[in-house]
């Protein structure tokens, strides 16, 4: 039987009927259309699709649409806008943080989660930070030296 | 990738929540945290008909000090432990634990209870639990009950939970001064099970010159979390001086029973509770007398 | 021509879209009416399949069709095996299974639903009656198994090949040392992170096919896909979306790109399918997978008298496109940085009840390198010589170039030399062997390891490619002066976009924000080969150039008439022809091309040029690794100290492309060198299914990779290029292992396999088991 949500996304409320093992990550790709967040795995470990709900980054694969009712969501989408970028964003373009792109979304997020706990983390504690997102492309040296670029400039 | 459907509840109390699984019995599965039962569902290993979601009920994210025990309830994530400002300063042994559950991501939403609740000897909580002599409080039709952690892990996915209990919070008898723990895990990859975790909680008496009391726990070399009790009645009245340590290691490895798989084979997983077993307790040791 | 953006480290004008998850992957295009596909797979490795019954997923909501082996196999053809090798055993692989299965993951029917969540349920639905048979899985075993997969072959050998030249026997029985060896390349994942997916749309009325796919070969594709389903290739197109990753994977000609066109077909509704890592890992195309034996044999002052390598190749159980051809490339590359007057390769080729082995990132190269680098390390422990000095005793002189082996091969450049003094200096060898001694003395277990590589890529000349070795250009100004460049490289995070528009900036002058990059749509862009091999720009980027030379001329001749001036006159700079105090901008000639009022009377309208480069060689690109490890005597763990790379592509568009590129090679060679491994069991189930259990790694596992270039032009090409994207996965994984065998040498230890895993190490140092 159907369940009737309403998320927040990115500011905007979406009022939806949903089954209940829709995943959150569905809700977003399918029934939004916020593709921004990727799918790279059904096993929790590549951190693609990693979303920020109520203030906590988390894998969207592994939350069910229906647990996200009456929360707050920000995707990728609602980080930063060409015109103003998170850091984070920035220090990905500065520093050649990404190659195909698809795991930057997760990546992305993860990292703006980690400088709000930890404003100038060193390059272990990034890297530790992102035990949860898989890359292939870049093997993650860039990745460190953009989260480390945005610790500088957020200041 | 895509669970199979089933229906779901939401309830806002405890009671709602136990007069649910009253109703629908082994048909209904608890969903807390949920990142290690979806996961399953995805993949279809697990297909339950009826979720029943906790995560509605409010006063279940508590983290005190009350009676003598460390309390902690049904809906504290890892993250909120790894954080707890009271943990981090009194149970260093937990924030080991909890950092090196999976990843931060699936930290923020997986809870404690739920790592214990899910009976799988491959989480890492029950080891440490084991080492902590925690205390699980099920609470169910027939009111609450007390089921010291031992007790907990009677065979391989399974717990003393009834079908119609839920675990509602893990007590931690706060310890005696002199008492220090540790939990070292190793892992074939970062945020991987562990291919052998060891916790270790070591309490000294007066004098600090020998051990009160020891508890030992060790992560996925059973088909449940293992209670080293024969290691832990050894070091117990004794100097833990390097000998000692050597001989406790020796015999806590040989209460592992870890078979073969991906992680490694039998052999090298028993000699790995050894060399952790020795270094969680001279970690145990370095933080009685207050090191980090 | 200023280099003005030529060798900088110009930002990616593809990130503003991906930081911000705006781009578009085949799984973020919708189109109305759309259905979605699900496949249900083989759980056995080997086995007839008696009966299937889809009536009851016919019947399931949202079910609108489902197919099987006998609805498709009369109807679309073969899976394409573009290799062709003497006596080459191709089995007939059709999109879906008909009377047998023969490796987990072997599509057996699809189900077509409304959305996906109703075709992953109707896949429980179908019941499939399977009479189970043996598993042929151990490589060196399979050629003389009594179990055949493909019975009409007689045995599970695919092909015998001997390759090499000089006289082998000769070679070793000269030697004062013969050093033997078995080596092991274990099975890899490519593990994308975007996992495959196609879009497949019929038009019935126009009857054009269009397909979306995360392929890194479009125009190949299309060929293939066109032949396969009996349509006219001029009315089927193929889209190369947003790609998530390749690495060898996504060239190729899949089932599933075949098979939806055709549900398209038949049912005139949009088709979706996308990937589950599961699908992946079992049905994406696996990478290495050779067990070989070497022979190498040396003098007593470490000069190399020849190399013969013995070795069985694991395809799996049918070709996919480049299956057969792997090997072969690692009989090319035998000889490494070395002068190795003889070098034989006798290569058995079998099939086993896995799924198709094929290119993976270097594709045969970093078996060879993996081979040689090996081998030295052994002559030299076997000499008690410096494995750098053995290294040095038998490169070529950089005057020794073009460098022909007894592979058959002429290495265009190199200065092997000068890559190995860079980073010796880089890492102060010495130093490490002196700390490494030190570090002994206190118990430590610490290992230096050297590898110096040599590779071939910017596939290549067509006379040795199945489909073509050249590569396509347009370039194009508009009438408002904006440029568009049409390549038919196929770049899936290379960033060809932003250093294909370095190149035509310096070229005509314009700022590098007016200039476009368009690639991967063959309704667009001109027949293109696509992005392997690390030919995009070496290839590719060449016939940019060719183009735009070409397309400077017809400017130059448009500007000279507008100027009323001879074109020999003409200066052209910072986009400005100028000559005798008048000049024009090209976006003026450009807009004058097209309006066509004053233009030569001999000279078509328009302003845009297309050529096409046909390499005369492949190109070598080269460099040294130097690797400190570090192994926990009580755990096995194994920790990197140090890491140290100099590599050489010859020269650099954007220097910060190529670092990223050297660094992810390098991780996945430590993937493979530490991490990971594709395991069948006896049965053939594949019991690293998941990313769970392969273990591909994270940032928390890499060591910080320092390094630094030489530069050493390739002469093969005008833009002096070489190639960087396999060199990672080239010549780090002996570089690893050698640090690690080092490391163990005083327990004994002359050679080990990857992966390396601790237990391993644990079981060498601690005597046990």
């Amino acid at each position: 039987m159907k369940k009737a949500i309403s998320v927040t996304v990115n500011g905007v409320v979406h009022h939806q009927d949903v089954e209940p093992r829709l995943l959150l990550v569905h809700l977003l790709r399918d029934v939004l259309n916020l593709t921004g967040t990727h799918i790279g795995c059904e096993t929790s470990i590549c951190g693609a699709c990693t979303v920020i709900i109520d203030g906590q980054a988390v894998k969207s694969c592994t939350i069910l649409a229906v647990q996200a009712d009456g929360a707050s969501v920000t995707t990728i989408e609602g980080l930063g806008t060409e015109a103003n970028l998170h850091p984070v964003q920035e220090g990905f373009w500065e520093h050649h943080g990404l190659q195909c792109g698809y795991c930057t979304p997760g990546m992305i997020m993860a990292g703006a989660q980690l400088l709000d706990r930890i404003s100038s983390p060193t390059a272990d504690q990034i890297r530790h930070g992102l035990e949860g997102n898989l890359c292939r492309c870049t093997g993650y040296q860039n990745i460190v030296e953009a989260i480390q670029y945005a610790a500088s400039k957020a200041k | 990738m895509i669970p199979r459907s089933f229906e779901y509840s939401a309830p806002g109390t405890l009671d709602e929540a136990v007069a649910l699984l009253q109703k629908l019995g082994s048909d209904a599965k608890i969903l807390s945290g949920g990142q290690s039962l979806i996961p399953m569902m995805k993949l279809r290993l697990a297909s339950p008909p009826h979720i029943v979601d906790i995560n509605r009920i409010p006063g279940l994210d508590y983290i005190t000090e009350k009676d003598g025990f460390l309390r902690i309830g049904a809906l504290v994530r890892e993250s909120d432990l790894e954080r707890s400002e009271l943990v981090r300063s009194r149970f260093p042994i937990l924030v080991d634990t909890t950092s090196v559950i999976a990843d931060p991501l699936v930290r923020n939403q997986a809870t404690v209870c739920g790592n214990l609740a899910h009976g799988d000897p491959a989480n890492d909580h029950p080891a440490t639990m084991l080492a902590l002599g925690a205390i699980v409080v099920a609470v169910g039709p027939r009111g609450e009950r007390d089921v010291p952690v031992e007790n907990f892990f009677p065979a391989l996915f399974t717990t003393a939970l009834e079908a119609d209990e839920i675990l509602r919070e893990i007590k931690i008898p706060i310890p005696p001064p002199s008492t220090g723990g540790a939990y070292l895990k190793l892992e074939r990859k970062v945020g991987d099970y562990a291919t052998a975790g060891v916790a270790v909680q070591i309490t000294l008496n007066n004098s600090g010159a020998c051990t009160a009391a020891a508890g030992i726990g060790l992560t996925n070399v059973g088909f449940t979390p293992i209670k080293a009790v024969k290691a832990e009645a050894f070091v117990k009245g004794k100097q833990l001086d390097q000998a000692a340590v050597k001989q406790a290691s020796e015999i806590a490895a040989g209460e592992s029973h870890p078979v073969d798989d991906i992680r490694g084979p039998a052999d090298y997983k028993r000699d790995l509770v050894r060399v952790l077993t020795a270094r969680a307790i001279v970690r145990a040791l370095e933080r009685v007398k207050g090191g980090v | 021509m200023a280099e003005k953006y030529v060798g900088q480290r110009v930002k990616r004008t593809e990130d503003p879209r991906l930081i911000q998850g705006l781009g578009h992957y085949v799984d973020d295009i919708k189109l109305a009416d759309m259905l979605h596909v699900a496949f249900l797979r083989s759980m056995y490795a080997h086995a007839r399949i008696t009966s299937i019954d889809t009536s009851e997923a016919l019947h399931a909501p949202g079910v609108v069709a489902v197919y099987t082996g006998q609805d498709v196999s009369s109807k679309i053809g073969q899976v394409p095996c573009g290799a062709a090798l003497p006596d080459l055993k191709v089995p007939d692989h059709r999109v879906l299974a008909t009377d047998k299965v023969y490796f987990v993951g072997h599509p057996i029917a699809a189900v077509v639903a409304t959305d996906r969540y109703a075709a992953r349920d109707a896949i429980d639905l179908i019941i499939v009656d399977y009479e189970e048979l043996p598993a042929v899985i151990d490589v060196e075993g399979a050629a003389s198994n009594s179990t055949v997969i493909h019975e009409h072959f007689g045995d599970n050998i695919a092909y015998k090949l001997t390759a090499g030249e000089g006289d082998i026997e000769a070679a070793l029985a000269s030697a004062d040392h013969v050093v033997k060896q078995r080596l092991v390349h274990q099975r890899l994942a490519p593990i994308a992170m975007e996992p495959r997916g196609v879009l497949a749309r019929y038009l019935p009325g126009e009857k054009e096919l269009t397909l979306w796919s995360s392929t890194q070969i479009p125009h190949l594709m299309r060929t293939q896909v066109a032949i396969m389903l009996g349509i006219p290739e001029n009315k089927l197109r193929v889209i190369a979306p947003e790609v998530g990753g390749g690495f060898g994977s996504k060239l190729n000609v899949y089932a599933e790109e075949a098979l939806l066109g055709w549900i398209a077909m038949q049912l005139a509704r949009p088709v979706k399918w996308i990937e589950t890592r599961r699908e992946n890992i079992q049905a994406t195309i696996h990478g290495r997978g050779q067990v070989g034996y070497i022979e190498i044999g040396c003098k007593n002052d470490g000069t190399i008298t020849g190399l013969r390598y013995n070795v069985f190749a694991d395809m799996g159980a049918y070709h996919q496109l480049l299956t057969p051809a792997i090997p072969t490339l690692t009989g090319l590359m035998l000889s490494g940085c070395y002068k190795i007057p003889a070098i034989q390769m006798n290569t058995t080729a079998v099939f086993t009840n896995k799924m198709a082995t094929d290119a993976y990132r270097g594709a045969g190269r970093p078996e060879a390198t993996h081979v040689i680098e090996r081998a030295m390390d052994m002559v030299a422990a076997k000499l008690k010589m410096d494995p750098v000095e053995v290294r040095r005793r038998n490169f070529p002189t950089p005057e020794e170039f073009p460098f022909k082996t007894a592979t058959g091969l002429f290495y265009d450049s190199g200065n092997y030399v000068g890559a190995l003094d860079k980073a010796l200096e880089m890492a102060d060898y010495s130093k490490l062997r002196k700390d490494q001694a030190a570090a002994r003395k206190d118990g430590k277990i610490i290992g230096v390891g050297v590898s110096t590589y040599v590779e071939i890529c910017a596939i290549g000349p067509s006379a040795a490619t199945p489909a073509g070795g050249w590569e396509s250009a347009t370039v194009r100004v508009e009438p408002t002066g904006k440029v568009t460049v049409l390549t038919g490289a196929s770049p899936h995070g290379q960033g060809q976009e932003t250093s294909f528009a370095q190149i035509a900036a310096d070229a005509l002058g314009v700022d590098l924000n007016d200039i476009a990059v368009v690639h991967g749509d063959t309704a667009i862009v001109q027949y293109g080969i696509g992005t392997f091999g690390s030919r995009a720009t070496a290839v590719g980027g060449t016939a940019l150039v060719l183009a735009l030379e070409e397309l400077t001329k017809k400017a130059t001749r448009f500007a000279a008439h507008l100027l009323e001036a001879e074109p020999e006159s003409l200066q052209f700079e910072d986009g400005k022809f100028s000559t005798d105090g008048k000049s024009v901008s090209i976006q003026e000639v450009a807009l004058a091309a097209h309006l066509a009022r004053n233009i030569p009377a001999d000279m078509d309208p328009g302003l845009s040029a297309t050529r096409f480069f046909e390499p005369k060689n492949f190109t070598f690109p080269f460099g040294t690794h130097i690797v400190v490890s570090e192994i926990d005597r009580d755990t096995g763990d194994v920790k990197l100290t140090k890491y140290v790379a100099v590599d050489d592509c010859g020269k650099v568009i954007n220097p910060m492309l190529v670092e990223g590129q050297i660094h992810g090679g390098i991780v996945q060679s430590i993937g493979q060198a530490l991490y990971e491994e594709l395991v069948y069991d006896d049965q053939g189930q594949l019991v690293t299914g998941t990313l769970m259990d392969y273990a591909v790694p994270k940032a928390a596992m890499i060591p910080w990779l320092e390094l630094d270039r030489t530069e050493t032009p390739s002469p093969v090409n005008p833009l002096g290029v070489k190639g960087v994207g396999e060199a990672g996965t080239i010549g780090a994984t002996p570089a690893i292992v050698n640090s690690i065998v080092d490391a163990l040498s005083p327990f004994g230890i002359t050679h080990l396999d990857m992966p390396l895993r601790p237990e391993l190490l644990w079981k060498i140092v601690n005597n046990a088991g």
